[in-house]
This record gives structure tokens, sequence and C-alpha cells, in this order.
């Protein structure tokens, strides 16, 4: 699936948009990290919950659950909030 | 603590920061100093520490923002930065119950015969060894998922307000097995078999009025060094004061009675001499109604004691003598090993202070940096 990277984590893939597939978004996380080895950390803590201030949205629906099937034909948003000084 | 020298060398100065790292190259005289940096800008950044044993290796314990926590290695000095492979993070529990890492705080170097290993501490507490020079970091199981020591750690809730943190990780210098670590909160302990189980090591020390003192639960160790030139001495900066231990006694003394009643004994770094373990130094911050956690006053001293805490005495020459609010922080002040010991803290204002005559006399280098986490010294035999 078309895979979005937000800006704080594009020192792993250098670009904006990669591909990643699996069956699970769970899957998909860990093929991007087979690809870009350490992104996956940055958003999925070691007990596989999306880190606090990670979001995903899967063709624009926000997804808390990675163990939702993955579409090859979707698209998965990654979006890093920010707040504070 | 790099290990004693009794030539002059070249100093760098290894600054954590908010918002990134500095590395200041300081002149044999320690009077100049180049700035390196920053590096890592954004990242922030609990601990950057050498690794003494080769004199080149640079470990740098970041987070990212809102990004999950990880770890920079440089092999050249901090030239060069790559992110390791598996920085520490605890064991995965089944059910969704189990912790996860939000930032390693601590890093120590293990045993100069032991070429590879580190440690490392982590908010929320928890314990990790590297064998391979920080590469990869494995969960010290005692520590981390030990029933009675999760139920000395409390919960965040009950940590400081950035979090609990497990720190203070000393090494003694004659036996790799044998090592201390200290948890805000959840109390001092200790190791003889390289970590594989600990004991509390918490007699003598205060608690805050009106909960047990023999629960390691409400112990707030806030730092602890090991003196070089006599690793049987430690000392303590606590929440409720500071504190020696001469082994093999295991009964923490409070030595903070000699201080001023209007400072009190209250603050965050401890900072040991190179080589004479009479000496130490301590910056005491206001500690009381509220915890302000600002230089008392608005007057910003060191302290030291040159009997092994009996007596200190106020050390501010240079330093801002009113209206200066800021303190410093448990890893932000520490000791070089030269002839004439040098002095160096960093501060939440984001400056970067120097002596080079043991405290007497102060002169500030940085200014303007974010806020200061951590200082280290190192003092690479060659580079």
């Amino acid at each position: 699936m078309k895979v979005l990277i937000p800006g704080a984590l594009r020192s792993y893939t250098d670009s904006a948009q990669t591909e990643a597939d699996g069956a699970t978004l769970a899957e998909v996380v860990a093929a991007l990290d087979l690809q870009y080895p350490g992104i996956a950390f940055r958003m999925v803590d070691e007990q596989g919950r999306i880190r606090r201030h990670i979001r995903f949205f899967v063709d624009g629906q926000p997804v808390h659950d990675l163990g939702r099937p993955a579409d090859p034909q979707g698209e998965l948003v990654i979006v890093q909030a920010l707040s504070g000084g | 603590m790099n290990p004693p020298r009794d030539t002059a060398g070249p100093v760098t100065l290894l600054v954590a920061t908010r918002k990134g790292a500095w590395l200041y190259h300081g002149d044999a005289a320690r009077r100049t100093w180049q700035v390196d940096g920053p590096h890592f800008l954004g990242h922030v950044i609990s601990h950057l520490v050498l690794d003494p044993r080769d004199g080149r290796t640079l470990l740098a314990a970041a987070r990212t923002g809102h990004l999950g926590p990880t770890i920079f290695r440089s092999t050249d000095f901090g030239r060069n930065w790559t992110e390791v492979a598996r920085p520490p993070a605890f064991a995965k529990a089944e059910g969704g119950a189990g912790r996860s890492v939000d930032h390693t705080f601590w890093l120590t170097p293990g045993h100069a015969s032991e070429p590879g290993v580190w440690y490392a501490g982590t908010s929320p507490q928890g314990l990790f060894r590297s064998e391979d020079g920080g590469v990869s970091w494995a969960p010290c199981s005692a520590i981390n998922d030990d029933p009675q020591y999760r139920k000395w750690m409390g919960t965040v809730q009950d940590g400081t307000p950035d979090g609990p943190k497990l720190h203070s990780i000393v090494i003694d210098p004659r036996d790799p097995a044998h090592m201390y670590m200290a948890m805000s909160g959840g109390g001092v302990h200790e190791s003889f078999d390289a970590g594989r189980s600990f004991a509390p090591l918490i007699d003598g020390l205060k608690v805050v009025d009106g909960f047990d003192v023999n629960d390691a639960t409400f112990h707030d160790p806030h730092c602890i060094r090991l003196c070089p030139g006599n690793p049987d001495r430690l000392y303590q900066q606590n929440h409720c004061g500071l504190f020696r231990l001469d082994r093999p006694a295991t009964r923490w003394r409070h030595i903070g009675g000699g201080m001023p009643a209007e400072v009190g004994d209250i603050g965050f770094p401890m900072v040991v001499h190179p080589r004479d373990p009479d000496i130490a130094w301590v910056f005491p911050m206001d500690g009381t109604s509220v915890w302000p956690r600002t230089s008392p006053g608005g007057r910003p001293a060191v302290f030291i004691t040159r009997d092994g805490g009996e007596r200190w005495q106020r050390q501010d020459a240079g330093l801002p003598a009113e209206q200066a609010w800021w303190t410093v922080k448990r890893q932000a002040m520490t000791a070089d090993s030269q002839p004439s010991v040098g002095l160096y803290l960093g501060t939440t204002s984001g400056e970067l202070w120097a002596s080079t005559d043991e405290g007497a006399h102060w002169c500030c280098i940085a200014r303007h940096l974010p806020d200061i986490y951590a200082v280290e010294v190192a003092e690479p035999a060659d580079r």
C-alpha cells in the first residue's frame, strides 16, 4: 500500500512517500522497518502500541488497531502531532 | 568519570540539551573552547557519553518530539553518527499491559576489562545492558520484570515531573560484577553479579516525613557517585539531603548538616574529585515550600567539602551575585581529571560554566543554549 511519511521520519526514507505491504497494518509497519531500519520503533512501542502522538489514517479514517487488515490498494498516512515549545 | 590522570591533556565537554547536543573542545589551558554543533538539532538528548576505553566512541540517548526513543552512536568522536540497531526496549508482555521506554536517561560505559559493555537506565525505570558497544541492548529482567522491583518503582504518577528514572549506574573499578544503581523513585540498589540480581542499599537514608523509611518505594536518590580515589566511598545527593557511605558498611551517613541553614542540602548533582575522596562538590537548590528548584535566593553557588562532608564552603566567584534563578540538573555538573581539576556545569537557562581551579573561580563559556540536561567530560588520550 502507499504510505505517506511525516517530515520527522523522512531521515529514514528520504522521501515523503513509499510503498509497503502486509496482511495487517502491523505487517506493513514491519515491512517499513525492513526497508528503513529503526523507523518502526519511533512510531510503535515495544508492546505494539502506536505511540502517543503518532496517528495512523487509512484511506482518510483514523486507525488505532494495528491488527486491522491492510488493503494493498489503500493509502496509509502517518501523522506526527506537534505541541509545546 | 574518566580514569585519573597526572598530566594535562585535551578536554572536550559533551553537552546534552532539550534540543540537541554540542561538543566544546578546549585548548590546553581550558581557556578557549571551540564549539562543535548542534548535533541532532531538535532532538531531546538526555545524555551524551564517551567510551573511555577507546577514546572515540560516543553514545547519545535521544528522543525526538513525539517519536519514540533511540540511541545514536559515533565511532569517530562525533564526526559521523548512526542510529543503533536495537535501542533499549522492555520485554513484550502478553495482553498489552507491558511498559514502554519513554526515553533512555542515563548511559554508563562498562568496566575497563569489558570493552563493548554499556549499561543504560531509562524512564520509566529500567536497566539495560549492551555487549556490542551500544549497538543492541538487552533488558535486565532482574530489575525490569521482578515483581518486588516493579512495586518499588511505583507508577508514572509517583515519579519526577519528567517521568520516573533509573540512573546513577556505577561500576566498581575493581570488579566488573559489582555495581550500584538508583531509581527516582525506588531507592539505591547493589549487585554483585553483574546485574543478575540486586538488593536495596537504603539503610540510613531519609524519606519525606510520614512515609516508611524501610520501604524503597519512598526513597528518592538524585545522584550517586563513587570516588575513583577510594572506590569504597560513595557520595549521594538525595531528595532528603546529602549522604556518604564507606564500604563495607551498609549504612549511609547524613553529611548535609554542615551546609548553611539558609541554603540547605537539597539539590540534584553530586561531583567527586578524581583523586581525593575527601573532596566533593554539590550545587544546592531551593527545596522549600513548593520546591521552586532554583538557586536559593537567586544566588547560584557551588559548595565544596574537603573533609568528606563534615564542612562545606561556598564557591561563587564569577557566578551571578543575584537575580539568577537557574539551577543544575543531576547529570549537568561534572569534573575532569586534570592536575588542577576542572569543574563544569550546565544550567536550566542554557549557560555552560567552567572552573579550572577546583571551583574557586567560575567563567561562563557558552550562553543561549537550550535547557541543559547533561554535561560530561571527554578526555580522549589521542584524537
